[in-house]
């Protein structure tokens, strides 16, 4: 593996656009390192890597890396990188996303991108709240607790992201957190280099608002708690569902072969060329 | 050259593809279906890729990811869908991406009359999308227009690095007339201009001589950056006023300084016209015909081509010596408003109908012959 310093020449675009804009203790930072190392791991070659994101937090990640890069708009990342991958099938796609961003504004094409099946990398960054706009509650906060929008408390339940992108029709769901950075970035490795859409929920609560508004302590406690609160899939299926209340489930929910969709087109393509009906 | 029996929109689908389209996304609406079950069948014969998205948010991204991937793109849609795109248009015309966006227009607001025609979303078009933004959109009249305009689209696009707009109606996209199609070598087809500098020099906002920098695809190892943010000429956000002054200068003057080369409009008679009508889109034919019925009366007949940027000059000239001033059209009265603001208020008659059925020729004759 190369070196930090190594990676850092290799693939930040590291003289034009630092410091970046997230608060200090944010977790979006270590999942672009974890992308980094999964892309420098697999050996791609920069030019064969584009980066889609869509807005918020996670939404800045691309300008910092040297790959084809494109910050879209709110909830649409997914929908770009569809048109693109259709029109470069060579091209490996990470689409980098919030949670409010995937699954409420952009809900409708997260679960019809899973469904087609085609080939992206999508990295849903879960930090449970709006953090760019100062925490108001998202579709991953969970019941209960406290927004700017919600000042009583949250009394809407919460996405489940794998569980959602798995019966969609993904072909790799998993999820990690941002303390379990290896594993994070085993699960990326593997999704880059699954045939199909692969989903990868990253766990990074923003300490920011979420974790001030609900008094969950500084950005250390809650690495910490991502520690202490999250569970194995393996251990998890031996626990009683009550004794799972609040934990974070990590693991590889789905990993299986499915037809992928610029493959179907480009028999579509053969067989219009050699004259099959339509 | 080949003849055909054609609906317009079939006649925009094989515009499309004559004129290099090789991604279509779209999602189906009335009355502009055809267009995507054309290219559905059409695509896949020349290598291209068809694709029916969730709605027309997506489909416009989707038209936009695959442009930026170095195809040419469009997607087709009416009103109600045409609303839901004007995000992503105003990311195209930020972010500096071609694409053709048909809008097969229909009675609207909201759900309306889906299998009338209309002419109301030309200030959709000219202000849709939130900001100042510049805007190019084209009006045919004809099956056979439907072709040439969606080349013309095309081509602007490109040459200029912007979203285009084809304005059609549900009377030219369903009706179907005997069209001579040019063939493939009659055409002037541009494709936009691509980066002579190696990798590490190419900025894609860069001011350029023509207003319009190169543009570089994703995957041929220009690692650029995009972003509807305000850019630095690398594609980098900024705050620097004076990178979003020079950035919001230059697209606007990409496409004003060069109206003579976008505004298309057709003049019939308008020498020493006392009365003249200015005319787009399906309302052109019936003022085509209540032109010819006053011919004895000094009538011109001015059809506009291209819709915005408004074609200002042509319409100063053809009115320099009427009188009146006729402006029929589907709609409460918006090209007569850009018309009121060049000829003055008093000269001009609107003939407005918006209630899905099509301006007669009689309607127009009336409004020429009216005594004030």
């Amino acid at each position: 593996m190369a070196t930090q310093r190594q990676l850092i020449y290799d693939y930040l675009r590291h003289k034009k656009k630092f410091p970046n804009i997230w608060c200090a203790g944010c977790g979006i930072g270590i999942v672009m390192g974890a992308i980094i190392r999964a892309v420098d791991d697999l050996g791609y070659d920069k030019n064969q890597v584009a980066m889609i994101s869509g807005i918020g937090c996670s939404g800045r990640m691309p300008v910092y890396l040297d790959f084809y890069t494109m910050h879209t708009t709110h909830g649409r990342a997914l929908s770009f990188a569809t048109g693109l991958k259709l029109a470069r099938p060579e091209l490996k796609i990470i689409v980098v996303m919030g949670d409010g961003d995937a699954l409420a504004i952009g809900g409708n094409h997260f679960i019809h991108t899973a469904r087609r099946n085609i080939d992206l990398t999508a990295i849903v960054i879960n930090n449970a709240t709006y953090g760019m706009t100062g925490g108001q509650y998202s579709p991953t906060t969970p019941q209960h607790m406290l927004a700017t929008t919600a000042p009583y408390g949250n009394i809407e339940q919460d996405f489940p992201i794998c569980e959602l992108a798995q019966v969609c029709g993904a072909a790799f769901v998993a999820r990690s957190t941002v303390y379990h950075v290896e594993e994070l970035q085993g699960y990326i490795e593997q999704g880059l280099e699954k045939k199909g859409f692969a989903l990868i929920e990253a766990v990074s609560y923003c300490h920011t608002t979420y974790g001030r508004l609900n008094r969950l302590g500084s950005a250390v406690d809650m690495m910490r708690a991502l520690k202490e609160n999250s569970i194995t899939r393996q251990a998890a299926e031996k626990l009683p569902p009550e004794e799972l209340q609040g934990k974070i489930v990590r693991g590889i929910f789905v990993d299986r072969e499915v037809p992928e969709y610029t493959e179907l087109y480009q028999k579509i393509i053969e067989r219009a060329q050699s004259g099959g009906k339509a | 050259m080949r003849t055909a029996f054609l609906q317009g929109n079939e006649a925009c689908a094989y515009g499309a593809l004559a004129a290099g389209c090789r991604f279509f996304a779209g999602y189906p609406i009335t009355p502009s279906t055809t267009i995507a079950e054309t290219m559905a069948r059409e695509l896949p014969k020349v290598g291209g890729v068809f694709i029916q998205m969730e709605d027309e948010i997506a489909s416009l991204a989707a038209v936009l990811g695959a442009s930026v991937g170095g195809l040419k793109a469009m997607t087709a849609t009416s009103g109600p869908g045409f609303s839901l795109m004007q995000e992503h248009i105003g990311y195209a015309v930020m972010a500096e991406i071609p694409c053709v966006i048909v809008d097969v227009q229909r009675l609207g607001p909201s759900t309306g009359q889906p299998t009338s025609p209309s002419q109301g979303d030309v200030m959709q078009a000219r202000w849709g999308t939130h900001g100042d933004h510049p805007i190019i959109a084209l009006s045919p009249t004809s099956v056979r227009e439907c072709f040439d305009l969606t080349v013309t689209a095309f081509n602007l696009s490109e040459k200029y690095r912007t979203p285009v707009i084809l304005l059609m109606d549900a009377v030219v996209g369903h009706m179907r007339e005997k069209v001579s199609l040019p063939a493939p070598e009659e055409l002037e087809v541009i494709d936009r201009a691509r980066p002579n500098v190696p990798p590490e020099w190419y900025f894609p906002y860069e001011e350029t001589a023509s207003d319009v920098p190169p543009m570089a695809n994703f995957g041929d190892g220009f690692r650029y950056h995009i972003t509807g943010l305000m850019h630095d000429r690398a594609g980098f956000p900024t705050q620097r006023l004076d990178e979003i002054n020079a950035w919001l200068t230059r697209i606007f003057r990409k496409i004003d300084a060069h109206v003579d080369d976008i505004a298309i409009t057709e003049a019939i008679n308008v020498e020493h016209a006392r009365t003249l009508v200015i005319a787009y889109g399906c309302t052109a034919r019936a003022a085509k015909e209540a032109v010819y019925m006053c011919r004895r009366h000094r009538v011109g007949l001015l059809i506009l081509k291209t819709l915005w940027p408004f074609p200002k000059d042509q319409v100063l000239v053809a009115a320099h010596e009427a009188q009146r001033v006729v402006v029929p059209e589907m709609n409460m009265g918006q090209i007569a408003l850009e018309v009121e603001r060049l000829v003055g208020r008093s000269k001009v008659r609107r003939v407005r109908r918006a209630d899905g059925e099509m301006i007669t020729p009689q309607e127009i004759r009336a409004a020429i012959e009216y005594k004030e």
